[in-house]
């Protein structure tokens, strides 16, 4: 989106006429300080609406219920069902809490978070069309790129704090349930808490940003429609999709084109020395898809006619 | 024509000449602020006018002519009804003045300022009311303002408070400023809307059907709010499927039907388009309607007991007196002009009717 609509105070404006149109009130002013006033309004709306808040009870309900449901079937041994990341977090959990995080993140990225974030980036626009309340803002005029700039961070702001909460209540119900102490990483070191702890911050902001590519896909989706439950359901096929697409072996070539295919990519952090090559294949692939449907979006949305 | 030399007074109805003034012309000095120069603004004034749109078209991708080579002039400090039944593309034009709809054709600008490109620049200085009120019904009114003031980058937040207190005050929503916009009558809807557009000091205000669906109170009460907004100088467009609502309220109209402006004027303009008719009251509406031929008058019609032509530029007594000579026994003889509201229905069509 445009950074530079953001701090740039207003490009189009001719310095004569303006300022003397209304007396004693110049127009515009406060270009970045305007930004984020309305960044402000739209997260408290976000925050405050009681769908979204169901859906961050989710994201606390189901860690809880996997923290309880693993303590109480631990005493048969550690070993859990299924391969890739998830099995070796699961066989680690016995010994430290902290790992009911990583499960935790792992299993539901595979459909919870992503449904979160496509109900908040699907209903962006297109909600406001469906409402009508789109006409009202873009006739204040809050500018179309300062809006759409405006959802597209806060709902990177509300997948930020879904993976944030997951984390987080894992983490403290891990510690509760589990011993805590030490990390011994997937390689095998052993590492501090504190630096465990760490290596936690950074798996739930790398996990955020894959979040952040899904949220630039379901911006570009929700400006095509007035329709904000076909946006979320066209958001949410293609993740699962994608998913699937992923999993199939034949599709191989395409794999790493795919939005979904560095998700779980965070177990590189939880090595000594940390696998920097496809952490990084990851973010790449994120900001590209940022990047693509970030435009697709802006090209769409500073064209089209608002007829809702 | 050098810009700003189109006067309200200047602006004749029916023969609106887009030449004379186009969005290219009117991007010249600009009037002082609008309570100052609405004070000025005695005819003849030299104005930028509130609103100017030259060809203005909108084909929409379904290929549906919404609005063909609009040629439209709203004079400043003017209430200006903008009438025409609907899917006559009222709301589509007012969609594009406000640049939520591109044209496909024609150029336009508000204040003097080209649109849609000067959208940014002169919209803070336009209030608008566009297809009804849409809310946040979760949130209350007071909530629903702070949006949209918080969406103004020109707004001061240091003055928000004031000035959504003011707002909700002059539409007299306060006391319900903390209920939520779902429990709204729809005149409180309304209403709210109304304040949204005058959050900011405004030059012109776009009110599109602010009747709309309101029972008889509510839109005296809107009427009443239209007035008082344009007695302080601001210029206001309002939208309306019925002359009635907006007759008493207005110094000139625009007319659309399916798509094009019919008509532009004052009322009284649009009065004098209304050709007089003279009636005779007569036992011999046949010899009556044989004189009236014979005089050279159209449209002659003879009924029972009364035959009727259209009077043209025949003074009345004159015809009158032809009668008598002719041995017509005249027991009643008037005049007829039709009402605004015939001439109106005239202009846009009977109900469904459409054009092809």
């Amino acid at each position: 989106m445009s950074t530079a609509e953001l701090s740039a105070p207003r490009g189009d404006t001719p310095p004569t006429t303006d300022g003397v149109s209304l007396a004693g009130r110049a127009l515009p002013r406060n270009g970045l300080r305007g930004w984020m006033r309305l960044l402000g309004n739209e997260l408290r709306l976000m925050f405050r609406r009681w769908r979204n808040l169901a859906l961050l009870g989710v994201l606390v309900v189901l860690p809880v219920v996997l923290a309880i449901g693993l303590r109480v079937s631990m005493p048969h041994g550690g070993g859990g069902g299924g391969n890739g990341p998830g099995a070796s977090f699961f066989a680690q959990l016995a010994g430290n809490g902290v790992f009911l995080s990583f499960l935790a993140l792992t299993i539901l990225l595979t459909l919870v978070l992503p449904l979160v974030v496509a109900v908040v980036a699907g209903d962006s626009i297109a909600g406001e069309a469906g409402l009508g309340t789109l006409r009202y803002l873009l006739t204040v005029p809050a500018g179309r790129t300062r809006l759409l700039s405006v959802k597209y961070v806060a709902v990177v702001i509300f997948g930020l704090a879904a993976c944030l909460l997951v984390s987080a209540v894992s983490l403290i119900m891990g510690a509760i349930l589990f011993p805590i102490g030490p990390v011994t990483l997937l390689s095998g070191t052993t590492v501090s808490l504190a630096d465990g702890l760490l290596r936690l911050l950074y798996v739930t902001l790398y996990v955020a940003a894959g979040m952040a590519a899904l949220a630039a896909i379901g911006l570009a989706i929700s400006t095509l429609t007035e329709h904000p439950i076909g946006a979320i359901a066209a958001v949410l096929v293609l993740a699962v999709a994608s998913e699937v697409a992923d999993n199939v072996a034949q599709f191989a070539v395409i794999h790493p084109y795919l939005p979904t295919h560095f998700w779980l990519s965070f177990d590189s952090l939880l090595r000594a020395p940390i696998d920097t090559t496809t952490l990084l294949h990851g973010l790449l692939s994120f900001a590209a898809y940022i990047v693509i449907f970030g435009s697709i979006a802006w090209a769409r949305f500073t064209s089209a006619d608002v007829t809702s | 024509m050098s810009p700003g030399q189109v006067s309200p007074g200047q602006v004749s109805p029916g023969q609106v000449s887009p030449d004379q003034v186009s969005p290219d012309q009117v991007t010249g000095p600009q009037a002082d602020s609008a309570p100052a120069a609405r004070q000025e603004a005695s005819p003849g004034a030299e104005l930028t006018p509130a609103i100017v749109t030259k060809g203005l078209t909108k084909r929409f991708r379904s290929g549906q002519l919404a609005v063909d080579s609009l040629d439209m002039l709203v004079p400043q400090g003017s209430v200006y009804g903008f009438l025409g039944p609907n899917g006559s593309g009222k709301t589509t034009t007012i969609r594009m003045l406000l640049g939520l709809v591109y044209p496909t054709q024609g150029r336009h600008a508000l204040l003097g300022v080209p649109m849609p490109a000067g959208t940014v620049r002169v919209l803070p200085r336009v209030g608008s009311l566009v297809e009804g009120p849409a809310f946040y019904p979760q949130l209350s009114g007071w909530d629903n303002l702070a949006r949209v003031d918080a969406a103004d980058r020109t707004a001061d937040p240091g003055t928000a408070k004031k000035r959504i207190t003011v707002a909700l005050d002059r539409v007299g929503l306060l006391a319900a400023r903390k209920k939520h916009y779902r429990a709204y009558s729809l005149g409180m809807k309304q209403r709210l809307a109304i304040a949204a557009s005058l959050l900011q000091p405004r030059e012109l205000i776009i009110l599109d059907e602010p009747t709309n669906g309101l029972d008889p109170q509510g839109t005296r009460e809107v009427r009443g709010l239209i007035r008082e907004i344009a007695t302080d100088g601001i210029t206001v467009l309002v939208s309306s499927h019925l002359l009635a609502e907006v007759e008493q309220i207005c110094t000139e109209v625009g007319v659309m039907r399916t798509g094009r402006l019919v008509f532009q004027g004052s009322l009284e303009e649009l009065r004098a388009r209304g050709a007089a008719r003279i009636r005779v009251t007569t036992t011999d509406p046949t010899r009556a309607a044989e004189v009236l031929g014979k005089l050279g008058l159209a449209d002659v019609t003879a009924a029972d007991g009364a035959a009727s032509a259209a009077l043209g530029d025949q003074a009345p007594e004159q015809i009158c007196r032809e009668l008598v000579y002719a041995g017509v026994p005249v027991a009643g003889l008037d005049t007829p002009r039709p009402s605004l509201e015939e001439l109106f229905v005239g202009l846009t069509g009977e109900g469904f009717d459409v054009d092809g």
